[in-house]
């Protein structure tokens, strides 16, 4: 043999490829622990987010466990079975093994499929009746809202009437509806104002190209896309100011498409939106 | 043809220089040609990846040595966001299609099919040629693409419309992108012409007595590739032609009308930008197993040399991969669960991507089983073949967290994807081409590799590699998005810059080892010791031809094939290897032969 591999040439890959192993078991575990603390997700602050919690822990659970089966055979495997003179087995079939590791993984994934299909379908169901509704829109490179009037109603939109300072949400004039309809920019001046524990419906635009609204607080993304309305519906449950990301790339300020959120008390809402319309 | 062209060499006919190594019809020079293209474009993929940590370690910092060699793309050192998005852009387009595509099927594909299956040459090796030829081209198109008014392509190697079919919607959005959907689409028909061959070969040109049943895993996962390339690959054509068409003819395919880029109408109506994210990915899936299938097969078959044992579970190693690829054409749409693609069919998609686990998941099972009470000899090869293995693992398991889409709304799009796909698809695939380069050297060029270096290499790329990727999972917790130019306006991200530097090294680092790695392969190419036929003492036909073959690869005669290509430490027998070709040994009374065997080929 070529490889000049002597006995003890294996013996000290072997037990450096195991100990690599183990190690990568413990750098991961530990290096998890104390992510917790300064590298995880942003404390939550919504209904839905919850959830999405949970299951993302209990999904991290379940492969944490192969990583470390996996990982921890591996290492043994290496170590046992490397070249001491011996003759390797002449096994290659078992059929009643296999099947094992056939079945154990699809029961796994059946239960994680029904239970992301349960969570899914709710987060996509209808929004309550009594939820807020309010618009946003993407566009190269900040976050617009925009908020129906007393009448409740958004008015109609055609790009035709599009002017950047005066009229950037493209309303048009000839649509009583869009008369009262509150404009914000919610990238520089003002924020997107939502009420803590009301659930909210936000339906989303963009102008220009793609784009995705983004939450983290609230484990909120949805993209923007340029001819639909998409839209999200959460429920807001701490109050304070959050942050809007652009998650979808969209040109070369796409990384400071920021936006700005607060969730306020119904009373603190109220008046806000009470003083922005007069 | 081969036929023909073996009458044609048997005459004493010499091929001219032209012929021989640059105009070559053999398959052999055909996949050295491609395996060191890619290398060449693997270390321009792998500069821009180091372009791409130089921004996000030290955003804002200026470089003024890199601003003299740059001063478009980084002025007064300074990189600035087109040309980093531009780095982002190339830097995955290359990797994907331009090394790894190329390397596991132009390379490794186009050297290792004749010669596994006994074979002289591919069943069209004029067509093989011309795949070949039409990969340089592509390449200068694409690099021009770097030098023109607006710069490189800047959207993605996703290249999402509007942003990728509106010129005025940024810079890279001009010329740039036009140049790299002309030459993605040169390369596709490169790859076409490729998968065609090697299916065709596959199928009709396998030694006497080799069965598909007793095909090595190499050739079954290249052969799978393949049909998938085929049927994948055309999708993406018409998609990047529609895509031209709306830049340049007046087309609305991704397109709807009403927009405005700044203040300015865009004059376009009817289309629908989400057409193109499902034809895209309706490739874009099945790739990322055109680039897993190959390697899976390697190391199949590079694991049961080193382990001295038969593969463990044939029968269900040839399955799950044919139920990867087929299942493969049925998940796309797990890369849109936040496109606003209709919520239903998000559970549709998750239910197939969770699938797709299950053989996973035996494939990883019984590469193990193949290591249990084997013999384990830790060459450069085999410690590569390993590291694959937890690449593999850690990569995989992290797509059951993005399979789930109320879970993927919070990580779609941040650096938990880049992560992910980073060890599932390019450190898994990167590392069954180098277990493959070390295994297959001596028979490509005569020559054994540096085992020493070998080693020192593949210890620096396995550190290297889990030192950049990990930490990337936690960037990806606190929710940092993907291809921005930094992450430091954001609030939620603060705090996050030390992990981003530890990165950045760890990248350095990695990058530099593969300089090793060069210098062994160029070094071994001239100064190696002298191959034997079958220094690895391995059962598969190609070790049955010299080291490197001939022209037309065997003598007078093609191998007949006796047995399964497993038969590692066959019990009743002194060595602890019985070759394909092998002569039958005195009947034992029992039968070590592979499954399904018996049938003849042809
Ligand atoms: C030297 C090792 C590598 C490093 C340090 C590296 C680093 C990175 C980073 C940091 C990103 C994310 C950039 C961003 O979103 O802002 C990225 C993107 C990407 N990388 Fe790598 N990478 C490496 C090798 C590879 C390989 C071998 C492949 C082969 C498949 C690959 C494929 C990709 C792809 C497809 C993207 C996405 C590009 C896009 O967003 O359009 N990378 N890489
Ligand atoms: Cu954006
Ligand atoms: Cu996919």
């Amino acid at each position: 043999m070529p490889t000049n591999d002597t006995t003890s040439g294996t013996r000290r890959s072997a037990a450096l490829l195991g100990i690599a192993l183990a190690l990568l078991i413990v750098a991961a575990v530990v290096t998890t622990l104390a992510a917790r603390s300064r590298w995880w997700l942003p404390p939550l602050a919504s209904a839905q987010g919850r959830s999405i919690d949970q299951l993302f822990i209990a999904t991290f659970g379940i492969i944490s466990v192969a990583f470390v089966l996996v990982h921890g055979l591996l290492a043994l495997f290496v170590w046992l079975y490397r070249d001491r003179g011996q003759r390797a087995s002449y096994w290659h079939e078992n059929r009643a093994l296999e099947l094992t590791y056939t079945i154990i993984p699809a029961i796994v994934m059946t239960g994680l499929t029904l239970s992301a299909a349960g969570l899914w379908s709710r987060i996509h169901s209808a929004p309550p009746p009594q939820a807020l509704v309010v618009e946003v829109r993407g566009e190269q490179f900040g976050w617009k809202a925009r908020y129906p009037g007393p009448d409740g109603k958004f008015g109609r939109i055609d790009p035709r009437h599009y002017s950047a300072r005066e009229n950037p949400w493209a309303l048009d004039p000839a649509d009583p509806a869009a008369q009262d309809d509150l404009v914000l920019d919610i990238s520089t001046t003002g924020e997107l104002h939502l009420v803590v524990d009301r659930p909210v419906e936000v339906r989303i635009r963009a102008k220009d190209v793609l784009h995705s609204f983004f939450i983290p607080a609230f484990r909120v993304k949805q993209d923007a896309v340029p001819g639909m309305v998409t839209s999200i519906w959460f429920t807001p449950t701490q109050t304070g100011p959050y942050e809007i990301a652009c998650a979808e790339l969209c040109g070369p300020l796409h990384y400071i498409m920021r936006g700005k959120v607060v969730v306020q008390t119904q009373e603190e809402y109220d008046a806000w939106l009470a003083q922005t319309r007069s | 043809m081969a036929h023909v062209a073996h009458a044609e060499a048997q005459a004493g006919h010499e091929l001219s220089f032209w012929r021989k190594y640059i105009f070559s019809q053999d398959h052999k020079v055909i996949g050295i040609q491609y395996a060191l293209t890619s290398m060449f474009m693997a270390v321009l993929g792998g500069l821009l990846a180091m372009f791409i940590r130089l921004q996000l370690g030290w955003p804002g910092q200026s470089w003024p040595l890199l601003g003299r060699l740059f001063p478009s793309g980084m002025p007064d050192g300074q990189m600035n966001q087109a040309f980093y998005l531009a780095s982002v852009t190339m830097h995955g387009t290359i990797m994907i299609f331009f090394v790894l595509t190329t390397l596991l099927t132009g390379g490794f594909g186009n050297f290792l099919i004749p010669l596994m299956i006994g074979a002289r040459d591919m069943a069209f090796p004029f067509l093989n040629m011309l795949s070949y030829w039409l990969y340089p081209p592509a390449i200068i198109i694409l690099l021009a693409s770097f030098f023109v008014s607006g710069g490189a392509a800047g959207g993605g190697w996703t290249a999402y419309p509007p942003l990728s079919a509106l010129p005025g919607a940024a810079p890279g959005s001009g010329l740039g992108q036009t140049l790299w959907l002309i030459s993605l689409a040169l390369l596709i028909l490169a790859f076409l012409f490729g998968s065609l061959n090697y299916i065709t070969t596959i199928l009709q040109l396998r030694a006497r007595g080799l069965s598909m049943m007793r095909l090595p895993l190499t050739i079954w996962g290249l052969f799978v590739t393949a049909i998938l390339s085929l049927l994948a690959f055309p999708v993406l054509l018409a998609a990047a032609i529609m895509l031209l068409f709306d830049r340049i003819g007046g087309t609305s395919f991704f397109v709807p009308a009403g927009l405005l880029i700044g203040s300015v109408p865009v004059d376009h109506r009817g289309g629908n930008p989400l057409l193109w994210q499902h034809l895209f990915w309706f490739l874009g899936h099945p790739e990322v197993y055109v680039l897993i299938l190959p390697p899976m097969g390697m190391i199949s078959d590079i694991l049961a040399n080193n382990a001295r044992k038969p593969i463990f579970g044939y029968r269900f190693m040839v399955g799950s991969i044919v139920a990867i690829a087929f299942l493969s054409f049925l998940v796309w749409g797990h890369h849109m669960y936040t496109s606003g693609m209709a919520p239903v069919l998000g559970t549709a998609f998750m239910t197939t991507t969770l699938v797709i686990a299950v053989p996973s998941a035996i494939k990883t099972f019984n590469w193990l089983a193949t290591l249990w009470r084997a013999k384990i000899r830790f060459t450069s090869a085999m410690l590569f073949a390993l590291g694959f293995l937890s690449l593999f693992v850690t990569g995989g398991l992290t797509g059951i967290v993005l399979a789930q889409p109320p879970v993927d709304i919070y990580f779609q799009d941040t650096f938990f994807v880049v992560a992910h796909f980073h060890f599932v698809m390019a450190s898994a695939a990167i590392f069954a081409s180098f277990a493959g380069t070390y295994y297959w050297f001596p028979k490509m060029f005569g020559r054994m590799m540096n085992e020493r270096l070998g080693k020192w290499h593949f210890w620096l790329t396995f550190v290297g590699i889990y030192a950049t990727f990990f930490p990337m999972h936690y960037a990806g917790f606190m929710g940092m998005m993907r291809r921005i130019y930094s992450p430091q306006i954001y609030a939620h991200l603060q705090g996050l810059q030390p992990l981003n530097v530890f990165v950045s090294i760890a990248a350095f680092v990695l990058f530099a080892a593969q300089f090793i790695f060069l210098y062994n392969f160029f070094r071994s190419l001239f100064r190696g010791p002298q191959a034997e036929r079958n220094p690895w003492r391995a059962t598969t036909l190609e070790w049955e031809a010299p080291s490197p073959p001939p022209h037309l690869n065997w003598g007078e005669t093609l191998p007949t094939v006796q047995r399964w290509a497993y038969d590692y430490s066959p019990p009743d027998m002194a060595e602890d290897f019985q070759p394909q070709a092998a002569p039958a040994a005195v009947p034992t009374g029992r039968s070590r032969e592979g499954r399904g065997d018996g049938g003849h080929a042809r």
